[in-house]
């Protein structure tokens, strides 16, 4: 495993949450989930959607950044949505996600090599290149994406895209 | 059997039980409306959209049935939202068709066209959009399922005009018997019975309660759970409140009916749910108008909260107990649990508590004083004549404002599904259209609205619908000349600024127009004027009829918790103070 990043505060770890909920892979699904969302004024922080290895179902995970009162009561809503088969919250320390970046930085000469080995110390990949840029991907952490775009400022970022986490529950040890 | 999408979908609200529809037809519901014609449900011709939305709540408040409503694509559909946002707040089963442009065409700005199910979204239990003709009877089936399970709710299926068509191919379909194994819905699974352990748990509570109080919420009349109320409070000798939405669930005349509690309830039953030292609350959801200042509300209560839907509880007062469950199951094991405690003789002496209820209904009973010769009427007067010269099981439909909390305090509701108002959104307008609804689910018994003079300038077109129809219904209009509630509001709250509340006596001449609508009606003035007016009403069973009761323009409700305020700051009326 790659070293990880730096862990959240701890008052800003109690505030983010990681809902994932499987839901009927249907037209309109997406809009029912944010908008119970978006009448209480949360904002969905990051969000990924997909179908799961049942086509007939999705999975919609999705980070928001709210105190955990409120946030239980939009859960029980949630659970009334007639799409939504199954929801839960997955606690950070019992679950573990994903999210993977795309990153064009720019890449003209005397700094090519040094930006390589940021490649190799993240172990990012290499996409696209030419004579002034490189296209860059990184699966990881979010924590360790943070740290990656951080650290990809100082050669200047073109364009950048994140996909929003993607968690799963550990296995019982 | 090959059909049509059209036939089909009439065939397969006929498979439902569907008896009556209430609906207005249009350019994208045509084709629906042509096998109507040979169908055997009756259809109710509305004169607006959200009239057929609250005929179809009326009607399913009476009869327990769903209501059923088809309308046609953009402004029918934009027309009905109110009734649909109406019901979902009061979890009254509704099933709404409306029709759309052709499935090519959504998304084009065709013409009258809307994003029916985006602009439905928050106002339905669920929605549909159907795509295929064939999916129609599932569908259909699936619609049904979810307005009438678990907390009902109003459930809307849009439908292109292309796959009803017979003239386009894409109509084309074999029916299906839809049954309960064809739908398809992993997602959907009603609360049934509650937990035995936590249904312990609450006897446990009550038994050792020395100040309880049931608080019976509109839940118990969707679970037709009267009955195991009753029960319930028999068995433990314990008073009732029954709120707005619940008038009638527990009969006013019990010796153990404490009546509304809330912003305009009676001093006695708001001041027992202060004052209590455990609520039960049985599909009741602490609506603002029932706790007042949230962090005022029953300060020493602990709480025993009873709902088929989970997001209610703990959604605004923390439970003590909390019980997920079908009322009309869960009081039914309460009954068997606290029986298994040793019943009655289990209880908490609350003999001290008895006496405190019994004199705060000594001492503040509800007042008001009867008009001097040559004033205009009292409502409240002319509420309690017709209460006591109509049967005891008339269906009593109301608006929103002065009109409906004097109703729902004056009446004496001694059987569930006889009061039909419109409690969470507070739509005015509500009463004439429900009471069309309900008299045409419940032909044979009398049907009152009763009625302001705002809500009544804002749905008073169905009474043409009403009289060509021939459904009798009476409406007792009460004509004081003003937003009454606002109008209150701006005296209270206002330093008596009135601010564009002021509607007129003349102005509509109110028995020319239901006169011109088809309504016997009469202009009421004078007390002595009032029982022959209603007892000519109640003679007449053949066309609907209006009773305009001149009211005093003055008359507030009281008691009163003003907005934001504790339960415990209740003003009584100036004579009690």
């Amino acid at each position: 495993m790659t070293s990880t990043g730096t862990a959240a505060p701890a008052d800003q770890a109690h505030r983010f949450h990681t809902i994932v909920t499987t839901v009927e892979n249907k037209p309109g699904v997406l809009a029912r989930v944010a908008g119970l969302f978006a009448r209480r004024g949360f904002n969905i922080e990051s969000l990924a959607v997909a179908p799961t290895a049942d086509e007939r179902f999705s999975r919609i995970t999705f980070t928001v950044d709210v105190a955990s009162a409120p946030l239980e009561q939009v859960v029980k809503q949630l659970d009334k949505l007639i799409n939504v088969v199954e929801i839960s919250e997955l606690s950070p320390t019992e679950s573990v996600d994903r999210e993977l970046m795309l990153v064009t930085v720019d890449a003209a000469g005397g700094r090519r090599h040094e930006l390589l080995e940021l490649v190799d110390d993240f172990r990012a990949y290499v996409l696209d290149a030419n004579q002034s840029q490189m296209m860059l991907s990184l699966a990881a952490r979010p924590s360790r994406l943070d740290e990656f775009e951080e650290r990809l400022r100082a050669f200047g970022i073109a364009q950048l895209q994140r996909t929003g986490r993607v968690a799963l529950p550990s296995l019982d040890s | 059997m090959d059909m049509n999408g059209g036939q089909a979908l009439v065939k397969a609200l006929e498979r439902e039980g569907t008896e009556v529809v209430f609906g207005l037809p249009g350019g994208a519901i045509l084709p629906v409306y042509d096998p109507i014609i040979e169908s055997p449900i009756r259809h109710i011709l509305v004169r607006h959209e959200q009239g057929a939305g609250h005929m179809a709540e009326g009607y399913a408040h009476a009869t327990g049935r769903p209501g059923v409503v088809m309308i046609t694509s953009g402004p029918g559909a934009t027309n009905v939202v109110t009734a649909l946002c109406d019901a979902y707040m009061d979890s009254i089963p509704v099933v709404c068709i409306t029709g759309q442009v052709a499935y090519a065409a959504i998304g084009t700005d065709a013409f009258q066209e809307c994003d029916t199910t985006g602009i439905t979204l928050s106002v339905t239990k669920h929605n549909f959009l159907v795509t295929e003709a064939q999916d129609i009877p599932r569908i259909i089936h699936e619609a049904f399922h979810i307005a009438t399970t678990g907390r009902p709710g109003p459930v809307l299926v849009d439908i292109p005009k292309d796959i009803v068509d017979p003239r386009n191919p894409r109509s084309a379909m074999t029916w299906y018997e839809p049954t309960d194994d064809i739908m398809e819905l992993p997602g959907y699974r009603p609360a049934t019975a509650g937990d035995p352990d936590l249904v312990r748990a609450a006897a446990e509570m009550i038994c050792r309660a020395e100040r309880p109080v049931i608080y019976a919420g509109g839940g118990i009349l969707k679970a037709r759970a009267a009955a195991e109320l009753l029960a319930l409070a028999e068995l433990i000798d314990v008073p009732v409140v029954t709120t707005l939405m619940a008038r009638g669930c527990f009969p006013d005349s019990h010796e153990l009916c404490l009546g509304m509690p809330g912003m305009h309830g009676n001093y006695t039953a708001v001041t027992a749910m202060q004052s209590s030292d455990l609520l039960i609350a049985l599909g009741a959801r602490f609506d603002d108008r029932v706790t007042g200042r949230l962090d005022g509300f029953a300060p020493d209560a602990k709480v025993v909260h009873v709902d088929i839907d989970a997001a209610e509880l703990g959604k605004v007062r923390t439970p003590d107990v909390a019980i997920q469950g079908d009322c009309k199951l869960v009081i039914a094991d309460l009954v068997e649990a606290l029986r298994a405690c040793g019943g009655i003789d289990a209880q908490a002496d609350r003999r001290a508590w008895r006496s405190q209820i019994s004199g705060w209904q000594e001492r503040y009973p509800l007042v008001y004083e009867q008009s001097e010769p040559g004033e205009l009427l009292k409502p409240q007067y002319v509420l309690e004549v017709l209460r006591d010269s109509t049967p005891d099981d008339t269906i009593v439909t109301s608006g929103v404002g002065q009109h409906q909390m004097w109703a729902s305090q004056y009446w004496r509701f001694d059987h569930p599904y006889t009061w039909i108002n419109s409690g969470g959104l507070g739509t005015m307008g509500f009463s004439v259209p429900a009471a069309i609804g309900a008299k045409v689910g419940m032909p044979d018994r009398m049907v009152w609205a009763v009625d302001g003079d705002g809500c009544f300038q804002m749905t008073a077109q169905e009474l043409v619908t009403a009289s060509m129809e021939r459904i009798p219904i009476k409406v007792a209009l009460f004509n004081n000349a003003y937003l009454g509630m606002v109008r209150q509001w701006q005296e209270m709250f206002y330093e008596e600024r009135y601010s564009e509340v002021y509607l007129s006596y003349e102005i509509p001449d109110y028995v020319k127009w239901a006169e011109a609508m088809g309504c016997v009606a009469l202009r009421v003035e004078a007390p002595e004027e009032v029982a022959p007016a209603i007892n000519k009403a109640n003679e007449i069973d053949d066309r609907p009829v209006v009773l305009e009761f001149r009211s005093s323009a003055g008359e507030n409700v009281f008691p009163m918790v003003p907005a934001g305020q504790s339960n415990s700051d209740i003003v009584v009326d100036p004579s009690q103070r």
